[in-house]
């Protein structure tokens, strides 16, 4: 069956103010398509921490959503670093953003943890030197 | 609680959204930390603050609040206050420091809500 939505975003690397852009516009397209409030919450935090780890560590990326009939997949892929030890990654409190970014609020190891506590899968393909795909998605 | 109330009680001015005056909330939580705010907030109407950048507006937005409380006196950039419009946000300033107001908000019956 064809998805009922394709969303695809560049995610702007050097500018933090813009960081969340995407996830707003995503927020605002389900709820005019008249998805699950709770589900709109889910995939808004997931995909916005998402944003904001890819402005800190990866100078942006793409992002490009899915909507099927009975789940919202969201795909965020980056060409940056990649991630050396993705578990140590999912721990909460765990954190290797700069000083810098805890000073605007974020940088405290809480961005894949909540990515994976607002979303029903998540599954991450990373190498060094190459990027990091992180696929997420929420049931509706 | 209204946000009007929450003018009054932290004896605030109101920097946008004043139209939103008589909107009632009904928990709140203070925090600068906008990842925990993401993480451990669930269903608070209100964000009390000391942080002042873009992302406070955008946390708010993605946790579905109506109105930010900038303590200390803070107040927002341009920008901010023009995001906070499209998004349908009060935004607040208090001379009141960040342990004060959420004191005051909460005796007067604001209460915490539940963990996300």
């Amino acid at each position: 069956m064809a998805a009922l939505l394709t969303l695809h975003y560049d995610v702007p690397g050097d500018d933090f103010t813009r960081a969340g852009e995407a996830s707003s516009d995503v927020k605002k397209k389900l709820k005019a398509l008249g998805v699950d409030p709770e589900a709109i919450r889910k995939v808004a935090i997931a995909m916005y921490e998402g944003e904001i780890n890819m402005v800190i560590h990866a100078h942006g990326g793409t992002v490009t959503v899915t909507v099927e009939p009975d789940h919202i997949q969201m795909v965020l892929a980056d060409t940056g670093p990649g991630i050396p030890n993705v578990e140590l990654a999912m721990t909460e409190g765990y954190s290797t953003a700069p000083d810098e970014v805890r000073n605007l609020g974020f940088g405290a190891g809480m961005g894949l943890p909540n990515m994976k506590k607002y979303t029903d899968d998540i599954h991450i393909d990373t190498e060094l030197g190459v990027g990091t795909t992180v696929y997420m998605t929420v049931q509706i | 609680m209204t946000i009007a109330e929450i003018q009054t009680i932290l004896n605030a001015d109101f920097i946008c959204g004043e139209e939103w005056r008589d909107h009632e909330v009904q928990t709140a939580c203070g925090s600068d930390m906008m990842s925990d705010v993401l993480a451990f907030v669930k269903n608070q109407s209100v964000l009390l603050t000391g942080l002042v950048n873009p992302q406070v507006i955008r946390t708010a937005e993605m946790m579905d609040m109506v109105c930010v409380v900038f303590v200390r006196g803070k107040v927002p950039d341009s920008a901010m206050i023009a995001l906070a419009q499209q998004r349908e946000i009060a935004l607040l300033t208090t001379p009141e420091r960040m342990f004060t107001a959420c004191g005051k908000l909460y005796a007067a019956g604001l209460g915490g809500g539940v963990k996300a």
